[in-house]
């Protein structure tokens, strides 16, 4: 039987902000414990929470950028829970006025085409401490650094229908999250976590199967293993014609299988009300216009400016634009030197490889636009080979160096003086009498094999170009300089 | 209706723990209490704008810049136990 899966993502942003969320402790992690807390985080009686702006900003800079709506005026509430991860047995967080509702994330869906991912809505809430639980001495150890730090949960409507679309979710979210700098957005430091609602139903069924939820995975491939296994769970389940129950389940990355966590039915009883220590926030219309044109310009209209306005295909930008600094790099390259598609080649070529190997981005590197200008002008010039330039280039990271220093000192230059370019091009022809006669039986392909063997003679150094010119001169001249 | 159920299970939620004497009674006060807010929402309150917040603020807010927080000796001192730095606690498995 075929069942239709349905997904649901709920996605907790820690907000890189300087301070936490209703206090001045600065929001760091990797600190010793317990050395980021204040009477406020620590929720001491008669200490009183405030709103930090920064907080607001990117919260309203995400809802923006989600394509949400911005509540003119909302509130705070408490999230009644008792566990030892809060302090003051309550949450901050938001109920019935999330800061911002109703927007949508674009996606390439399964069928390949292009699918509208609805958001129902993006909260604030304070993060809670860490705990680590000590087994041999049956006690937990609380570390309140990280309670306090803004979070903002992003949920999406149950628009989604494969793991794969929950992945690719994920990746346009903190794709578009990168631009606006608002978050580190690190599943494996926990800046960005994610819970996923999986439920399955016969197809054409108006109404959702039961769901369970599913947490404690931690990168967006677990997300995705995670989902596989529970929609297999959930199928078993139903054809051996038992029901699923509604429960939260934690996947374990080594076992690769998700566990009920059996919680006490009580848990889930928050008992909102509205939070008394903090003021109604408005948000006028002129801030949120003004929020709006300090946007950066986003991926996907990135990407289709790159393709008009450089004329590079859909695939070049779309690599380009996957890291916003990058992309900024190749736009002042391309102010220098004309030809964008060369600077692309490089961009998402040898550079990106290098990048890769060194674990470094453009922008921290030390490569500038003049730099690659430099460098693929002197190919152009044949001051240098297409070969050595990529050595060129492994050498300007590492050293920071300009082009021509470099090749100067390895002796990389490109041997372009026709003196010595005519005794490599007539070796070649020595050294292989047998091609030489086959081009001359009419296999003119078989040129492409000198011309290669010439290159390598000269280390790369020579030019191709012309050395295939001496090569054919040559070949019609006689192997040994006389004519046919 | 609150039955002595509801007041067993909202003392859970709250961590009261409840003597049996102390059931019945509190049943009855939550009842007059409902009753009382019963006879509140019969008011006609359609025009009245709701109240949010006690005190007429609305946009508290403050600039993102960082300010001392206490040293891990000063937070640690109202703990109960402690141990590495950390509030030391019984172990809850939520
Ligand atoms: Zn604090």
């Amino acid at each position: 039987m075929i069942f239709e899966t349905v997904i649901g993502l709920e996605v907790h942003l820690q907000l890189r902000t300087n301070t936490k969320i209703f206090c001045g402790c600065a929001n760091q992690f990797g600190e010793s414990p317990n050395t980021r807390t204040c009477p406020v985080c620590l929720g001491l009686p008669g200490s009183l929470p405030v709103f930090n702006a920064k907080a607001l900003e990117y919260a309203l800079k995400t809802g923006l950028a989600l394509n949400c709506e911005i509540n003119p005026q909302f509130k705070f509430d408490r999230k009644n829970y008792f566990y030892p991860d809060l302090t003051k047995a309550y949450q901050i967080s938001q109920f019935d006025q999330p800061v911002c509702r109703q927007g949508e994330l674009i996606i390439p869906g399964d069928g390949g085409a292009a699918k509208k991912i609805r958001i129902n809505r993006a909260h604030l809430e304070e993060d809670a401490g860490k705990l680590i639980h000590d087994d041999a001495r049956n006690c937990s150890l609380a570390d309140y650094n990280r309670a306090g730090t803004p979070l903002l949960e992003i949920v999406t409507e149950p628009d989604l229908r494969s793991s794969q679309e929950a992945y690719e979710y994920l990746r346009i979210l903190k794709l578009t999250l990168s631009y606006l700098d608002v978050s580190d957005c690190d599943m494996e430091k926990g800046s960005l976590r994610c819970d996923a609602n999986v439920s399955i139903r016969a197809p054409g069924d108006a109404k959702l199967g039961t769901k369970t939820e599913l947490k404690n995975m931690n990168s967006f491939k677990a997300v995705k293993a995670a989902i596989d296994y529970e929609v297999n769970r959930q199928r078993a389940v139903i054809l051996g014609g038992q029901r699923v129950v509604q429960e939260t389940r934690l996947w374990d990355e080594n076992k690769a299988m998700t566990f009920s966590m059996r919680s006490k039915e009580e848990a889930h009883d928050y008992r909102y009300f509205p939070e008394p220590d903090l003021p109604l926030v408005t948000v006028p219309e002129e801030v949120v216009e003004e929020m709006r044109q300090t946007l950066p310009e986003l991926p996907q209209a990135k990407m289709e400016r790159f393709t008009q306005t450089y004329g590079i295909s859909v695939y070049d930008a779309g690599v380009l634009a996957q890291d916003r600094l990058t992309a900024g790099f190749f736009e002042q390259c391309a102010a220098l030197y004309p030809e964008a598609k060369k600077i692309c080649n490089w961009l998402n070529g040898d550079v990106l490889k290098e990048m890769n190997e060194r674990k470094i981005t453009v922008a921290a590197s030390t490569l500038q636009p003049e730099d690659l200008v430099d460098l693929i002008r002197k190919i152009e010039e044949g001051a240098v080979s297409q070969l050595k330039a990529k050595d060129v280039l492994k050498i300007m990271l590492d050293s920071g160096k300009n082009c021509s220093a470099i090749i100067a000192e390895q002796g990389w230059g490109q041997v372009s003086n026709d003196e010595e370019l005519l005794k490599i091009a007539q070796q070649a022809l020595a050294d292989n009498p047998a091609t030489v006669a086959q081009i001359r039986e009419g296999k003119l392909s078989a040129i492409g094999f000198l011309v290669g063997q010439a290159m390598q003679k000269s280390g790369g150094k020579a030019n191709p170009k012309k050395i295939k010119e001496l090569i054919e001169k040559n070949l019609q001249a006689g192997a040994d300089g006389k004519p046919f | 209706m609150i039955t002595d159920q509801d007041v067993r299970y909202v003392a859970a939620l709250s961590r009261i723990h409840l003597r049996e004497e102390e059931v019945d009674r509190l049943r009855k006060n939550l009842e007059d209490i409902l009753r009382y807010i019963e006879k509140l929402n019969q008011l006609d309150v359609s025009a009245v704008e709701p109240t949010n917040h006690v005190l007429p603020l609305k946009n508290v807010l403050r600039p993102d810049d960082a300010r001392p927080s206490l040293t891990q000796e000063e937070a640690l001192s109202i703990a109960v136990e402690k141990s590495q730095g950390a509030f030391k606690v019984p172990k809850v498995i939520e």
